[in-house]
């Protein structure tokens, strides 16, 4: 019952030392990061490891001060918003009818939105581009937020439906006496029950969106819709030589991902581990 | 929220209970076919999207998968399997497959595991545990581009610890050696996902009932002991289901290895996904492309088929068997 004190502490000890060599492998690359943002080339040539000397502002702050970094990071967040208000909102209609209500097909239906999983954006990229540029949606964010809104119903609608159907049948009865459409229902009885779950699909959509890459870089050739991931490769073309400037447009386009992690991180975590058990 | 419709809707559903005299199957049939509508109105925004943008592309690859097909105006050169065979005769694309296969590998032996060891770490009573959590599973949040990015800088051999590490590892410029970048490549992948999946073992972890574990130490059994003789096998589906996310990310890595090496040095590194772009995008061989894009979804799917029938089928027998011992 009562374990040796030394040996367990001799155990814990062991146990962050492996923890904190992980996290240093973690930590290193981005911490090489955001000190290269304040260096410049030359001290990075000399001095990759250390602390700048002197610190240079020059880089973080011409990228704050362009007008490009605020652009390419008001287009992530407006799709990705758009991409979440989409998706949550079409699979969770979809949810509702898998969840409760009987009817023939019901399953097969289901499980053509649950094999969608396994389509990867990589098998439908090419003709998903052809099939935008003849609807004349290049060049504009719904050819993004809408197949990005359609990949992700698959995970989306899993979830929900697993969700919706721990909602007792009592509660839909007793509002259906109360005079409640099936729609009012939805609308102001499921909804707000399950706002947890419609929270968790909506970071896990969001996140999805923000790290998009394939789908931006093919359907935007008008630099003024690129979003950040776009933005940032392109930025690392364009400046080639200047790596310490390169390192503090890396660092900056990190930040918002990780506050939001910070923010998220309970949702983000929960819906991965959830929608894999479902 | 208007009264009118409600009271409308309320007699309409209080019909059959108050007036039992109705005949049922006229009710029942009235019943079922308003109730299709609102089934299909309900279902209407979520299907046609996903027919239009998730089965319709698909349909469309294998269409143009079988046609010589640059992309504008309707495929009209029809020639058969003839893309197929060239990409199994392609020694790039036979090259991506074999790839491929290296990277499931080395996920499978290395990364799965290291991940697997680290969340049985992370189970323990640990001060700071959750910190360590956070920090492990925070670069699952970045884009594999910055990710790319910033390991190209990393690596980089003038200015960044490219020179450090070569000193340390004894290789040059990991990137731009044919015989590394592979595994340089495997480095910066397991960097980003290694979190991922610890993260999917400990909360397979955590739904482990204490008392089993507990009754296995009380009987005598050593950590390691109670760790393969009970943990494991209790954590096969979670462990199943991170090995199929595994594999499915491997047949569609891309966008890591576009922006880390664009492939190269001299396709080391490109994978089925980056073949099916250049020569989509950058050389307008749609029909080729497109017999690649087919391939990565059979691959995925006759994967997913067997792993769902043959492994992951355990899963649920497990359970059935164990109920029916109990």
């Amino acid at each position: 019952m009562t374990a040796p004190k030394p040996v367990q502490r001799t155990r814990h000890l062991g146990l962050h030392l492996v923890s904190v060599a992980i996290g240093g492998l973690i930590v290193v690359p981005v911490l090489f990061g955001v000190l290269g943002g304040f260096k410049d080339n030359g001290q990075l040539s000399t001095n990759p490891l250390g602390l700048p000397e002197p610190w240079v502002f020059e880089n973080y702050v011409g990228i704050v001060g362009s007008g490009v970094f605020w652009r390419q990071l008001g287009n992530s967040t407006l799709i990705a918003l758009a991409t979440a208000v989409v998706v949550v909102g079409a699979a969770a209609l979809a949810s509702f009818v898998f969840a409760r209500f009987a009817f023939r097909g019901r399953e097969l239906l289901f499980t053509l939105f649950a094999v969608g999983l396994m389509f990867p954006f990589a098998v439908a990229i090419l003709p998903l581009f052809i099939l935008l540029r003849s609807m004349g949606l290049l060049d504009n964010p719904l050819g993004v937020v809408l197949p990005q809104a359609a990949f992700g119903l698959p995970v989306t609608i899993i979830i929900l439906r697993q969700f919706f159907r721990t909602i007792p049948a009592e509660v839909e009865e007793a509002a259906t006496l109360d005079g409640c459409t099936a729609f009012g229902f939805f609308w102001r009885i499921l909804l707000p029950m399950a706002r947890p779950a419609l929270a968790t699909v909506s970071v896990l959509a969001i996140v999805a969106s923000w790290n998009n890459f394939m789908l931006p870089l093919v359907v935007f050739t008008d630099q003024s819709w690129w979003t950040l991931p776009v933005g940032v490769q392109a930025f690392q073309g364009q400046y080639a030589d200047d790596t310490a400037r390169v390192l503090a447009y890396v660092v900056l386009s990190m930040v918002p991902a990780l506050g939001f992690y910070a923010i998220a991180e309970r949702q983000l975590v929960g819906g991965l581990a959830g929608s894999v058990k479902g | 929220m208007s009264p009118s419709p409600v009271t409308g809707l309320r007699r309409d559903v209080a019909v059959p209970d108050l007036a039992p005299a109705v005949p049922a199957a006229h009710s029942g049939r009235r019943d079922r076919s308003r109730g299709l509508v609102t089934i299909a109105l309900f279902l209407a925004p979520a299907l046609v999207l996903f027919l239009l943008l998730v089965i319709t592309p698909i349909l469309v690859a294998a269409y143009a998968s079988m046609y010589k097909w640059n992309g504008f105006g309707l495929p009209e050169d029809y020639v058969g399997l003839d893309n197929f065979t060239r990409a199994f005769s392609d020694p790039v694309f036979q090259g991506d497959l074999w790839r491929a296969g290296i990277l499931i590998v080395l996920s499978l032996v290395i990364q799965l595991p290291a991940s697997l060891g680290l969340a049985m770490l992370l189970n323990q009573p640990l001060r700071g545990r959750s910190v360590y959590r956070l920090l492990f599973f925070a670069p699952y949040v970045l884009s594999e581009v910055t990710t790319a990015v910033l390991f190209t800088l990393v690596f980089s051999p003038n200015r960044g610890l490219g020179d450090a590490l070569s000193g340390l590892l004894g290789v040059e410029a990991v990137f731009a050696d044919p015989d590394t970048v592979l595994f340089a490549l495997f480095l910066v992948i397991s960097w980003k996902y290694f979190g991922f999946h610890m993260i999917l073992y400990l909360a397979g972890r955590q739904n482990i009932p204490r008392e089993l574990t507990e009754a296995a130490t009380t009987d005598g059994a050593s950590s390691w002991q109670v760790f393969r003789h009970v943990t494991l096998p209790l954590l096969g589906p979670t462990i199943r289901i991170s090995v199929f996310l595994s594999v499915i990310g491997t047949i569609q890595l891309f966008d890591m290895v576009w922006v880390l090496t664009g492939g190269g040095p001299i396709h080391a590194s490109e994978t089925m996904a980056v073949t099916m772009f250049q020569h989509g995008f950058r050389r307008f061989e749609v029909g080729y492309a497109s017999a690649i894009s087919i391939i990565m979804f059979l691959l995925s799917l006759v994967f997913a088929l067997f792993y769902q029938r043959v492994v992951m089928r355990r899963d649920t027998e497990g359970a059935i068997t164990t109920r029916g011992v109990q």
